[in-house]
């Protein structure tokens, strides 16, 4: 079985601690991870603002990239959701524009192999203890496109109570959106923040001193508004939770 | 009347129970909702900003928001074919939909042998002309409205005052947001952003001026508000000798008109006129009385929460009892410019139920009048720039509207897939392209003010094609993280605002993975 990661343009930027993660995780559970480097962005940013045929060389780009593995895992609900749900839309309308072999192949292609972390852990290499030590109280958000466009339902959960030290704290209206939005948070800031900052408010009182999602994109958000809000609370991608073992054991 | 008018249209959402707060004194418009019109209303950020700082509306919202999802989510839990009731919907309406031009010829045979006239418009000036020509013809200088969506986004009102025309809302909600100079902010509840005390203020201010003053020393219980409503209509109803409604379903088969309801103030203005003149778009149709069955089940549950709605009235022409005289007005107004797109025609599925506005974050705290149009929410955001075309910022900033989140498409009773509409929207706007106005073919041309992020999109997608070029900029973004500014200057500051930037990390992941991997394909 082989297996690539992608990244993600976000993680690979900012949060590369969670591509770390990611590789130990996977690792540990006895699969071997390459890393093409020849990946980029998903191309959700452009296709979500509107800019369908900008973001076509990247569906080629990430189909040609992983073109070699069989499975294909990435630590972002709503990249894995961008692959699954949009590529083959995207190629469904070029096919329309009477210009969409290639793009057509290389969606459903995409689209047949890539699982979200967590869907991976559990549907493909169906684990739920993978072994993980981590003494915090953790609250955990669901993401959008995790929760409805991929339908992750209790898979993330699952794998939380399996870790050893975790104390799992509920999130009330945890399937509310969080507000980030890709270039919603920009383009309507006002309501953005204002959704951001109840969540952020939610997440603070349930006590918990983490707050863990599928998604660093929307973490990025809720941290910053909890870092600014001056709330103790801090921002952790799932996969950093499940690839820890602080030592003990 | 009967004895269950005083109902409110959703348990809870009118005057009923919500906070009040009120912090404005009464029957003044919002600051963002000029009197009466929607028109030359600021673009969707403008005007959502200035809801979020609306601490009294936004609780309002919330508590209303709130009480109609969790009943919404209770009454569809109790039926266990409720997803294939919904396939169900959404097939009937496509199906409906791809044959319109058989169904409406068959409807207007089947209204015309039923006694009725069958009037047909193609924009809002058209509709209107031809019911101000129907109630002049009467010689009535006044008539009674049965609550309608398809009225309020011609500007009936408007259009029948400019005649020397007054038309009485007679909808409970829909009374309040007139006597109050206002604007509907709710397909279902169109006074939702206001609390029973500004109610109250309202009735004690306007009332007079409008017909029967409302009783004296009025306070602000629920059942007072609906008792003086009641007094104030019933005049109206005794008198009115004209009825205009909308429908919410169009029986092709038979010619049947059908209106639900749950104040039983619409009955009264179906049956006690002399003249009906029903409004309605024309993707209003269902084929046959066995696809309107499937409506009937999904509306109430999605839009009040209950099995069945109170009231369900339908009448066929002028057969039996009622309005001697009938018309409808068929009305396009961009519905088949709508349907000429293969992506955005699952709008016209809508059944208006408002289950999509009550699910969304961002409808919860923009409000209804930041979307400048009858239809707010998720579906508005999808439904006027289509119906209207995208010519103002108003239109192109409402694809934009969302965070995509999706919770209107898991609540909507037809599945309509509003985030997938929403993109195609947001390409229109940036990338222009094929589109339909006035039944003709033509290419939009990309927005204007989009060419500034057109520009970085496009360095940004080139960036992000080249792998290479994508590693040098992210090696000077973390050789430089030193000096990032906590807040940043021009188009930034809508993040940093309100939140922290991240930490840049040291080095990005493929550098981490070349070094510790050895592998620098």
């Amino acid at each position: 079985m082989r297996v690539g990661l992608f990244v993600t343009c976000v993680n690979d930027t900012l949060y590369p601690r969670t591509g770390q993660a990611v590789v130990t995780l996977l690792e540990r559970l006895g699969v071997q991870v390459g890393f093409p480097m020849d990946q980029s962005c998903c191309g959700q940013p452009l296709f979500n603002t509107g800019y369908r045929h900008g973001t076509e060389p990247l569906v080629l780009r990430y189909a040609r990239a992983f073109r070699d593995y069989d499975h294909v895992v990435t630590p972002s609900g709503s990249c894995a959701a961008m692959v699954r749900e949009n590529y083959p839309r995207l190629a469904a309308k070029a096919a329309a524009e009477s210009r969409g072999e290639a793009l057509t192949e290389a969606a459903s292609d995409a689209a047949a192999k890539t699982y979200e972390l967590t869907e991976f852990l559990v549907d493909v290499l169906g684990v739920t203890d993978v072994g993980a030590y981590f003494p915090h109280t953790v609250t955990y958000h669901p993401t959008c496109h995790g929760l409805r466009s991929l339908g992750l339902g209790d898979r993330p959960r699952r794998l939380l109570e399996q870790v050893k030290g975790l104390e799992l704290r509920e999130l009330a209206g945890a399937e509310e959106c969080c507000g980030f939005g890709g270039t919603f948070a920009v383009k309507n800031p006002a309501v953005s923040s204002a959704m951001g900052r109840d969540k952020a408010h939610a997440i603070t009182a349930t006590g918990a001193h983490r707050v863990c999602t599928v998604d660093n994109s929307c973490l990025m958000h809720i941290g910053g508004i909890l870092s600014r809000e001056g709330s103790p609370v801090r921002p952790v991608h799932i996969a950093e939770i499940l690839a820890a073992t602080e030592g003990a054991r | 009347m009967s004895g269950r008018q005083d109902r409110q249209t959703t348990p809870d959402a009118t005057p009923g129970t919500k906070p009040d707060t009120m912090t404005r004194p009464p029957g003044e418009p919002r600051g963002h909702s000029p009197g009466g019109t929607y028109l030359g209303m600021p673009a969707f950020p403008q005007a959502a900003a200035l809801s979020t700082r609306d601490g009294r509306l936004r609780a309002n919202l919330r508590h209303a928001t709130h009480t109609i999802r969790a009943k919404r989510a209770q009454a569809v839990a109790e039926l266990d074919d409720w997803d294939r009731l919904r396939r169900a919907g959404a097939a009937v309406k496509d199906r409906t939909l791809r044959h319109l031009d058989h169904y409406l010829l068959q409807l207007e045979e089947s209204v015309t042998r039923a006694g009725g006239t069958v009037h047909w418009a193609a924009d809002a000036a058209e509709a209107n002309r031809i019911v101000t020509g129907l109630v002049r013809a009467t010689g009535e200088t006044e008539v009674v409205k049965v609550k309608s969506m398809a009225t309020q986004e011609i500007g009936l009102n408007e259009a029948l005052a400019g005649a020397g025309i007054r038309a009485y809302e007679t909808d409970l909600a829909e009374l309040i947001v007139q006597l109050g100079g206002d604007l509907p902010s709710h397909i279902l509840v169109p006074a939702i952003h206001r609390n029973r005390g500004e109610i109250r203020d309202i009735f004690r201010e306007h009332m007079a001026r409008w017909g029967r003053p409302a009783p004296e020393g009025l306070g602000d219980r629920p059942a007072d508000l609906a008792e003086a409503a009641r007094l104030h209509l019933r005049e109206k109803f005794l008198r009115a000798k004209v009825a205009v409604s909308g429908a919410n379903f169009m029986v092709a088969e038979s010619g049947t008109l059908v209106v639900v309801e749950s104040e039983g103030n619409g009955r009264m203005c179906l049956t006690l006129p002399e003249t009906l003149i029903s409004v309605v778009g024309i993707e209003k149709t269902v084929p046959s009385w066995r696809d309107l069955e499937v409506f009937l089940q999904l509306l109430p549950r999605s839009s009040t929460a209950e099995r069945m709605n109170p009231y369900t009235s339908m009448w066929t022409g002028t057969s039996g009892d009622g309005p001697r005289s009938f018309h409808l007005v068929l009305l396009d107004n961009g519905r088949t410019d709508t349907l000429a797109d293969q992506v955005g025609r699952q709008a016209l599925r809508c059944i208006r139920c408002s289950a999509c506005l009550n699910v969304c974050p961002v409808y919860e705290r923009a409000g209804g009048h930041a979307y400048g149009s009858p239809y707010p929410g998720p579906i508005g955001a999808i439904l006027t720039p289509q119906l209207r075309g995208m010519a103002s910022p108003l239109e192109e900033s409402l694809p934009y509207a969302s965070s995509l989140c999706g919770a209107c498409f898991e609540v909507c009773p037809v599945a309509i897939d509003i985030p997938e509409v929403l993109v195609h929207l947001r390409e229109r706007v940036v990338e222009g392209g094929p589109a339909t106005l006035r039944g003709t073919r033509t290419v939009i041309k990309p927005a204007r003010k989009h060419t500034a992020e057109r520009a970085v999109i496009r360095a940004t997608g080139w960036t992000l094609d080249h792998p290479g070029v994508l590693r040098h900029g992210q090696r000077l973004l973390s050789r430089t993280r030193r000096l990032h500014p906590r807040r940043l200057p021009g188009p930034g500051r809508a993040w940093t605002d309100t939140r922290e930037l991240p930490t840049v990390p040291a080095e990005p992941f493929r550098d981490w993975w070349a070094r510790a991997r050895g592998d620098t394909a």
